[in-house]
């Protein structure tokens, strides 16, 4: 896997993150396609994702949550809104809960996937835009503690060395 | 006075928002000079300063009779930050993704 170009835009708050992968689109397809692959990469390390629903087609629901290290579940949800096997994907993505029901149905971050063919394999562009800083804010953080939880490992590892 | 990335967000949202606050940080304008920049009234670049202002996207000065919009840089810092935790985990997801790839073709 090479990323790439990762690009932030802090005036449209989007960003364009493209990682290209060493398999053909129909595979890399599979990732978003098959909720079980699906729920394997889609929570940041510290935070596995469950898809409680799935609904893989234009206008589908999909519910899922992300349990944190202390057990906390951060519920999440999906409105798909185009579906092109095995090119493009876009939904809508926002917070849920307990019981799995939109938060705030306006409060969401659209995705939209793109696949293409390379000559070795896959490239995959995600754009994201937010509508809303909390989204970011809560997502930023979960993935920034995972990275913190690396640096700290390596930190560890230069003093143990 | 606490400002939220909200704020932030919802003062970002508009093009004429974003189009004032590249100005202002380039150099302080007043907001006379805004207005005649935009086909709008100045009650509206007003407005839209205001907004702004809220988000401590912007600062004002006097200088004699005028006031004069100066741009903060620390709040978008703060917004590249998130944006940077954002683009943090796409990374980990792009790397648990190219882990499947492997794994499921063994």
């Amino acid at each position: 896997m090479t990323v790439i170009s990762s690009e932030k835009d802090v005036n449209a708050l989007t960003l364009t993150f493209v990682a290209e992968f060493a398999a053909p689109v129909d595979r890399v397809w599979q990732v978003w396609a098959d909720p079980r692959k699906l729920e394997r990469w889609w929570g940041p390390p510290t935070w596995p994702a469950t898809f409680d629903r799935y609904e893989f087609k234009p206008g589908g629901d999909v519910r899922y949550h992300m349990t944190g290290p202390d057990g906390t579940k951060a519920g999440g949800w999906w409105a798909i809104t185009a579906v092109e096997e095995p090119h493009r994907l876009e939904f809508d993505d926002g917070f849920a809960d307990d019981n799995g029901d939109p938060v705030d149905p306006s409060d969401i971050t659209h995705c939209v996937v793109t696949l293409e063919a390379t000559g070795s394999g896959a490239r995959m562009t995600t754009v994201s835009t937010f509508r809303s800083a909390e989204q970011l804010e809560r997502m930023a953080e979960m993935g920034m503690e995972e990275g913190m939880r690396q640096a700290m490992g390596q930190i560890d590892a230069i003093l143990a060395a | 006075m606490v400002v939220g990335a909200d704020d932030v967000f919802h003062a970002l949202a508009d093009a004429t928002r974003r189009d004032i606050l590249t100005r202002v940080i380039r150099s302080g304008q007043s907001v006379s000079e805004l207005a005649r920049a935009y086909p709008m009234s100045f009650a509206a670049v007003q407005k839209h300063v205001a907004v702004l202002e809220r988000a401590a996207l912007v600062s004002k000065t006097r200088r004699g009779r005028e006031q004069i919009v100066h741009g903060e840089v620390e709040p978008l810092r703060r917004m590249t930050r998130l944006l940077d935790g954002y683009e943090a985990l796409w990374r980990q997801r792009a790397a648990g993704i190219e882990q499947i790839l492997e794994e499921d073709e063994q």
